[in-house]
Order: C-alpha cells, then sequence, then structure tokens
C-alpha cells in the first residue's frame, strides 16, 4: 500500500440508468492495492448495478470507470478492446457470485472449473494444471478426493469456496464479490468469511464486496460504502461509518443489527 | 520536548436521526498537547466524552471542528480531515488503541489476532506469532490458550488479548480506553509495568483510567474532560 501508488480501480462519476429507471447515479470511488470496501445497502440500492459496471459487464450512461493495468498504465475500461476486457475479466478480475452456479460451470468436474483460467493464460500441460487446481482445493478446504466430481454434487458452502478457488487461480488483482455468503447457514457463512479474509491479506487483493449483511462489512472491509435509491450516501472508513454514523439512512441501518 | 500529539478546539455533537434529529453535544473547545513519551490520562465521571475524544483521535468517529495533529512518519497529520487511506496508514504505524472490550473475530486463535498488526506491517507470520505469544506470556496467558479463538475467554483474559494486540507492533502512540478495568490487582500490575517500560522507549499515551491508584502511576498529566463539556 505505498502511498504514492496510484489507485487500483477508480469509479469517476458513475451513472446507469436501464431506459427511465435508475441503476445507480453519480458514484465515484477510489480502490488501492489490498484494499477492501464494502459496498452496503438494501436490495434495490443499486449495489448489484455498480458491480457490473465495475467489471464492464454494463456500459455506464455517464462516468466512466478505469482501471490500471499490469503495465502500469490507467485505461477507460470503456475504450479497451473486446478481446482485452475479456483477457482482463478471464485473468486479472475475480467476480464471485452469490448464486455459485451464475459463476461456475456446473456440467463440468470441480478440477476442470478451477483448470479454466489457467488455460485462458496459456496452460496447456494437463498434469501441472491438475496438481495446481488440487493445490487450490486444499486451499479453500475442499477434499482433493473430490476433484473430478462436478459441483452438482457439492453443498452450498462447497460450491462457493469452489467458486472461489476458480477466480483466485490466476492470480487476479480485483475481485468483486456480490453477497457471497447469502444464503448459507450460519457456521459455513462463518468458515467462508474467515477463508476469504485469510485470502485477501494474504494475496494481497482488492475486493468490491457487494453486501446487505453489516457484520460481514466489519469482519472484511476497510472503508464501507452505503448506497441507497442508486446513490452512494455514506462513505468512510468501516468503523467509522458503522460506529459513527452521519446519516438517517446509515443510522437506519446500524440500528436495525440484531444482537446474537 | 517534541509534541506528539495535539488537539486544537475539537468538538463532537451526535445527530440522532432516528429520534427527530435530536442533538447531543458531547465535547466542546477541546485542546491539549501530549508531549513525546509522557502519559495523559483523561479523568471525569462516566458520560463526559473521555472515550469520544480517543475515539476521534483514532478516527473511528468523525471530528465536527476543530484540529487533531499526530508527528506520523516524520510528518504532522491532521487526523480530523485525512483520508480513510491517510488514517489507516497511521494506525499501522502510529497509533494504537486498545478498546474496552475486545471485538474478536470468530474462528482466529488468539495468537494469531495478536499476530496480525504485526503481519500487516509485513513481518513473517512465524516471526509475529513468536513474538506474540511472547507477550501474550508476559501479560499471563497461558500456551495452552494461544490457539483457541479468545471468545470464549474471560473478561480479563480477553482484555489481555487485546492489550498485547495493540502493544505488539512498538507503535509510537497509545490511546488505552480503561486498558486494566477488568483487570486482577497482579495482572494490572504486569500491564502497568509493561506501559512504564513503553514510556521509558519514548512511547506517547493517552489513557483513561479510573483508578486513582493506577492513575498515579501512569499519568504525567491529568486532564479533567469535564472542562470540555458543550454546551447543550
Amino acid at each position: 500500500m505505498a502511498d504514492e501508488e496510484a489507485p487500483l480501480l477508480i469509479a469517476e462519476g458513475v451513472s446507469k440508468w436501464y431506459g427511465r429507471q435508475l441503476g445507480c447515479r453519480d458514484v465515484s470511488f477510489e480502490l488501492y492495492e489490498g484494499e477492501v470496501i464494502a459496498v452496503v445497502g438494501e436490495s434495490g440500492s443499486g449495489k448489484s448495478t455498480l458491480l457490473q459496471l465495475l467489471c464492464a459487464e454494463l456500459t455506464p450512461s455517464a462516468g466512466k470507470v478505469l482501471y490500471r493495468m499490469r503495465n502500469g498504465v490507467t485505461r477507460d475500461l470503456v475504450l479497451l478492446g473486446d478481446a482485452e476486457r475479456r483477457f482482463l475479466a478471464r485473468t486479472d478480475w475475480g467476480l464471485v457470485h452469490q448464486d455459485a452456479a451464475l459463476g461456475l460451470r456446473m456440467a463440468v468436474s470441480a478440477g476442470a472449473n478451477v483448470g479454466d483460467r489457467l488455460m485462458a493464460v496459456g496452460w496447456r500441460h494437463y498434469g501441472r494444471i491438475r496438481s495446481t487446481a488440487a493445490g487450490w482445493l486444499d486451499r479453500v478446504e475442499i477434499d482433493r478426493a473430490r476433484i473430478d466430481d462436478s459441483p452438482q454434487t457439492y453443498s452450498g458452502g462447497m460450491r462457493q469456496r469452489l467458486q472461489i478457488a476458480r477466480n483466485l487461480v490466476s492470480q487476479p488483482r480485483l475481485v468483486l464479490m456480490d453477497e457471497p455468503t447469502g444464503g448459507l447457514d450460519v457456521s459455513v457463512q462463518a468458515r467462508l468469511l474467515d477463508l476469504i479474509r485469510g485470502l485477501v491479506a494474504d494475496l494481497k487483493l482488492s475486493v468490491v464486496i457487494v453486501t446487505h449483511d453489516l457484520a460481514v462489512a466489519r469482519l472484511l472491509s476497510h472503508r464501507i460504502m452505503v448506497m441507497k435509491d442508486g446513490q452512494a450516501i455514506e462513505s468512510g472508513l468501516t468503523d467509522q461509518v458503522l460506529d459513527d454514523p452521519r446519516e438517517p439512512y446509515t443510522q437506519l441501518l446500524v440500528s436495525s443489527i440484531l444482537p446474537p | 520536548m517534541t509534541v506528539a500529539l495535539e488537539l486544537r478546539e475539537v468538538a463532537k455533537t451526535f445527530i440522532m436521526h432516528l429520534q427527530h434529529g435530536v442533538q447531543l453535544p458531547c465535547v466542546a473547545g477541546v485542546s491539549f498537547a501530549v508531549h513525546a513519551g509522557q502519559c495523559t490520562v483523561l479523568a471525569g465521571p462516566s458520560g463526559t466524552g473521555k472515550s469520544t475524544i480517543l475515539k476521534m483521535v483514532f478516527g473511528s468517529y468523525r471530528c465536527d471542528r476543530g484540529q487533531i495533529v499526530v508527528q506520523h512518519g516524520g510528518q504532522r497529520t491532521d487526523v480530523a480531515r485525512a483520508s480513510p487511506r491517510q488514517i489507516l496508514g497511521l494506525r499501522r504505524d502510529t497509533i494504537g488503541y486498545v478498546s474496552q472490550f475486545l471485538r474478536a473475530v470468530p474462528r482466529v486463535p488468539a495468537l494469531d489476532v495478536v499476530a496480525e498488526p504485526l503481519v500487516a506491517k509485513g513481518v513473517a507470520r512465524e516471526e509475529a506469532r513468536e513474538l506474540a505469544g511472547h507477550l501474550l506470556g508476559r501479560l499471563n496467558i497461558a500456551p495452552r490458550l494461544w490457539a483457541l479463538p479468545p471468545a470464549t475467554f474471560s473478561g480479563g483474559e480477553q482484555q489481555r488479548v487485546n492489550i498485547a494486540r495493540s502493544f505488539l507492533p512498538d507503535l509510537p502512540i497509545l490511546l488505552l480506553d480503561e486498558p486494566t478495568a477488568s483487570l486482577d490487582a497482579a495482572n494490572a500490575a504486569d500491564v502497568i509495568d509493561l506501559l512504564a517500560e513503553r514510556k521509558r522507549r519514548g512511547t506517547t499515551i493517552v489513557a483513561i483510567e479510573h483508578d486513582p491508584d493506577v492513575r498515579d502511576r501512569i499519568a504525567d498529566t491529568v486532564i479533567d474532560v469535564t472542562r470540555f463539556a458543550a454546551a447543550a
């Protein structure tokens, strides 16, 4: 986190309209290497739209998203060629969906799911791909013996861990996560959060994590951005936003947490 | 002597939007300076804003007015105006904070809870763990507990884990919110020894401490926070 380094990702006044329907409006932030930002807010607040804009799955109606490439040059995502964008999406970026079935290929084996991205960067040696995939299964606490099984046979928590392995195997610099622990049992959630926390720290990943769960944001993020009706209404250090919320809506969110 | 930390005309009011926007003025006109290697104790009854002042210095609470100037890596940084990224840098390299209660992460062993800030500074994990074990030992946390998450520890044990975590990186400024409140006499004495040792090495300390004996033993200056009471 050297101070003189440029941000990895910059959103500048990003807006998205679906016809007359607002997705998100005028969102700006910078994300540096090794930083985790949590985007919190209720469903329909524009969180997922923002995530899709950040990885060029959607094109902004206004504003831009800038990304610093591995060669140090910061580029506007809209101005990248399709091939460049696809390459980034398969190597430099990870996208972890809430529904693991969206992020995995359910018809092929777990090992093939992890191996995909290695092949995308030109790996051809079957033995090496398989052993790297097995190493990643260890890392996300999936029994190697399950490497040839399809994710169809996996539990929800295992699928989510497999999705993480599939994304991280190519050593991405930016990982976007959409409610990665949503819909999982609490104990499974805790284990997954632990895993994510460890990987983020060890691999110095930059992460944008969308969640409606403030406890998840507290555990994983350095900074929080609160979204409501498509706009970022409050942002700051995670403990600042959660311990000293300023906006009425943020105060409502924070005060609505049920103590265990 | 160098000033390590200075507050100038700091003020804080809480606005409770869910209670019809009622305003709770907390403190105003908070001004004091702490010299390097000195310990300032904030005194005064509960509810006068002592913890709020500490949290503003650490950046957990926003500061409405005034300046909080910290010597940081040869530079002066105003915490009240610092970006989140600057505050994260301050916390990594300059300011440590011992809260009243440990906020434990589920499933993380005590040893790693303590070692984590060192790892974040770039120390190798094994070395950080070894140093963490050494400090936990000094604070009488038995080695058999090191591999367990502190959530199940007693209040006093949790507080010592908390102290170890904040003391391990050897930061130049330490903020302590009732560090010995949940400790028995012997353990409190160990913490006081540790504090005295840090002061001799030049660490600057701001502490909240209700126990008059402890206060007398650690404080160079005592500030009565009631003088910063904000007019309601």
